[in-house]
């Protein structure tokens, strides 16, 4: 009968589970640790964990497993709130860890004086991803409010990366129109006029963009933006890079209360200082992150980061993360006005 | 004593009520009611002002409209072919039935995720179906078509196996006998098979509702998650988590759970009236 079929099915699915489990915590034998990360470090960390691993034993004898979760930055935060136990957390933005301090104090507040240049060994920007040949001629960010054309980016309220995406265009248009608060915020309404498609996350809105070919533009994390040209070809799309963007620094942060309970704050704390060291900062530029020691990287990958303007968070325009936060993300916030009938 | 040995219960084959009734207290309050309350608790911190705010925020009532009518939608379309897909597989026997009848299974098995990307491929302008529909001016994929696309597939399992069984049961004869009788075709299914299947089309009809309405993970892809056309609650609630608000998204969710209680209540008295009426069991 088909139902002893479907029996031996879900048997079988129930082993190959548990089989499967069984063979991940044979993985866990001498110091583990866990980096809960956000989506497009994927490739960065599986090359650096390597690299650590190797000179981690080589400088102390100890072998050190390294795991890695990866997700939409806000989510991952929430897990680790929740209890996913996270030796360090690498996120998308500082927002994020402070989450981590004021839900269950996991850390002190001052976690991002720990580690130099605000606790992000590597920074980022927003550029623009569109078709090859920039067939709608988009340049800069007074491109994207135009008639016709469609802008792809995450729902910040999701995303991480998104929240950057609207920051940098809210940057840009405060400098273009002289801080008029109603020009400003009308700038927005009509570039939130022309994307199609919200996604959740980064990741989603680059597949959109990429594999169901919608839109005209992808605002993308600098890396982003390089990966999806690296792995499909540059025959299908380039890289705009508008005059200004904004700073993206992705932060990095020991969670105290794990590390303290498992002891691994020794291998945590050195994982974190390699980011900061030569090989740490010729990788993360190999895998398109603007290093902050520019001496270290290898000087072909440094071509790729052309100069421009970029404002930063700290900027009295955004006055840090939790005041940006409140304004614009925060429920009926900027963002959420932008939806609102006028 | 005496008393109590002679007034004694009728005898059961198999004794236990009182074993089985505690477990089944303990388990639905450990798995689903303790659960539940901490939504009430949560939605209860933010106090009657704010959960006044989110029940008249036009946002929200948008989304669970959408959430709700989108899931009817579905259940009614699965409703009206996976009763159709049921009387084919218990009715014909032909090559290939036993792999049809798995497949009905599968949108069970496969995560949600998975389905949702899949669909969105296909229906998307630029996927093969997408493509055809998109040359007849359909758009699908990033509308509200597509979320009833994505619950009409994860929801079609639940009419299917809740049909099933009961037209297995349901003789032969029974038509024969009816067509002897004078019936029409048209008098021998609206008469004698729909009586008899309904009150397990309407339990199907119901759980693919109630499974519509909370689905995430598959329309989250294809819906194209715009404020106010395509933002279903569930995402709503996700919204209001990434923000560390936690009473604001309990409070969306007690309003769904509310309205599915409404819903599936109403459908509970249906099945009770449909009972009376045709004087069954």
């Amino acid at each position: 009968m088909a139902f002893s079929a479907k029996q031996t099915f879900y048997a079988a699915l129930t082993s190959v589970l548990i089989a499967g489990g069984a063979a991940s915590s044979v993985a866990q034998a001498d110091t583990t640790l866990l980096n809960v990360s956000y989506d497009p470090t994927r490739e960065l960390y599986k090359e650096f964990n390597a690299a650590f691993a190797e000179d981690y034993k080589k400088q102390t004898g100890e072998t050190v497993t390294l795991r890695m979760s990866h997700g939409g930055s806000g989510k991952q935060a929430r897990s680790v709130i929740d209890g996913l136990e996270a030796d360090v957390v690498t996120l998308a933005l500082a927002y994020d860890i402070d989450a981590l301090v004021e839900n269950g104090g996991l850390l002190g507040a001052d976690w991002q004086n720990k580690f130099a240049s605000n606790s992000s060994p590597y920074t980022s920007t927003i550029v623009f991803l569109v078709r090859k040949g920039n067939p709608k001629a988009i340049h800069d960010w007074s491109d994207l409010t135009r008639q016709g054309v469609q802008v792809i980016t995450p729902n910040p309220k999701t995303s991480g990366g998104a929240r950057w995406n609207y920051l940098a265009a809210w940057g840009w248009a405060e400098k273009a129109y002289n801080g008029d608060d109603a020009k400003v915020r009308g700038y927005m309404r009509d570039l939130f006029n022309n994307v199609p498609v919200l996604d959740t996350g980064a990741r989603g809105a680059t597949t959109t963009f990429v594999q169901r070919e919608l839109g005209d533009v992808l605002l993308a994390w600098e890396n982003e933006a390089f990966l999806a040209i690296e792995e499909l070809g540059p025959d299908k799309f380039e890289i705009v890079v508008p005059p200004f963007s904004i700073l993206a620094e992705p932060p990095v942060a020991v969670v105290d209360k794990v590390v303290d309970k498992r002891g691994t704050r020794k291998v945590a704390e050195a994982y974190l200082n390699y980011l900061y060291s030569p090989t740490g900062q010729k990788i993360a530029a190999k895998n398109y992150y603007r290093p902050i020691s520019p001496q270290y990287a290898d000087p072909q990958d440094l071509k790729r980061f052309p100069a421009i303007d970029l404002v930063k968070i700290d900027d009295p325009l955004f006055g840090g993360w939790q005041k940006a936060q409140k304004t614009h993300f925060s429920d009926g916030g900027v963002f959420d006005q932008i939806y609102q009938p006028k | 004593m005496s008393v109590l040995a002679s007034a004694r219960r009728p005898a059961r084959v198999i004794p236990g009520f009182g074993i089985t009734l505690g477990f089944t207290l303990a388990y639905l309050s450990l798995f689903v009611l303790i659960p539940l309350s901490t939504v009430a608790f949560k939605t209860i911190d933010m106090g009657w002002s704010g959960f006044w705010g989110v029940l008249t925020d036009p946002r929200t009532q948008h989304a669970l409209y959408l959430s709700f009518g989108t899931a009817l939608i579905a259940a009614l379309v699965n409703a009206v072919f996976g009763l159709l897909i049921a009387w084919m597989l218990v009715r014909y026997t032909f090559p290939g039935r036993r792999l049809i009848d798995a497949a009905v299974d599968l949108p069970f098995a496969l995560p949600t995720a998975v389905a949702g990307i899949a669909l969105t491929a296909l229906y998307a302008d630029n996927g093969w179906i997408g493509s055809i529909l998109h040359g007849l001016g359909l758009k699908v994929a990033y509308t509200p078509v597509g979320i009833v696309v994505a619950l009409v597939f994860i929801g079609l399992p639940f009419v299917v196996r809740s049909v099933q069984p009961v037209l297995e049961d349901l003789n032969l004869d029974v038509e024969e006998a009816a067509a002897t009788l004078g019936a029409t075709r048209w008098h021998t299914f609206s008469r004698v098979i729909l009586p008899a299947a309904l009150p397990s089309l309407l339990t199907g009809f119901a759980l693919a509702f109630a499974r519509g309405v909370g689905e995430y993970g598959s329309v989250i892809f294809i819906a194209g998650n715009l404020p106010k056309v395509s933002e279903i609650a569930p995402l709503l609630i996700v919204i209001r988590l990434e923000e560390f608000n936690y009473a604001g998204a309990t409070a969306i969710a007690a309003l769904m759970l509310a309205i599915s209680f409404l819903g599936l209540l109403a459908i509970n008295l249906l099945q009770a009236w449909n009972r009376r009426r045709t004087g069954g069991e």
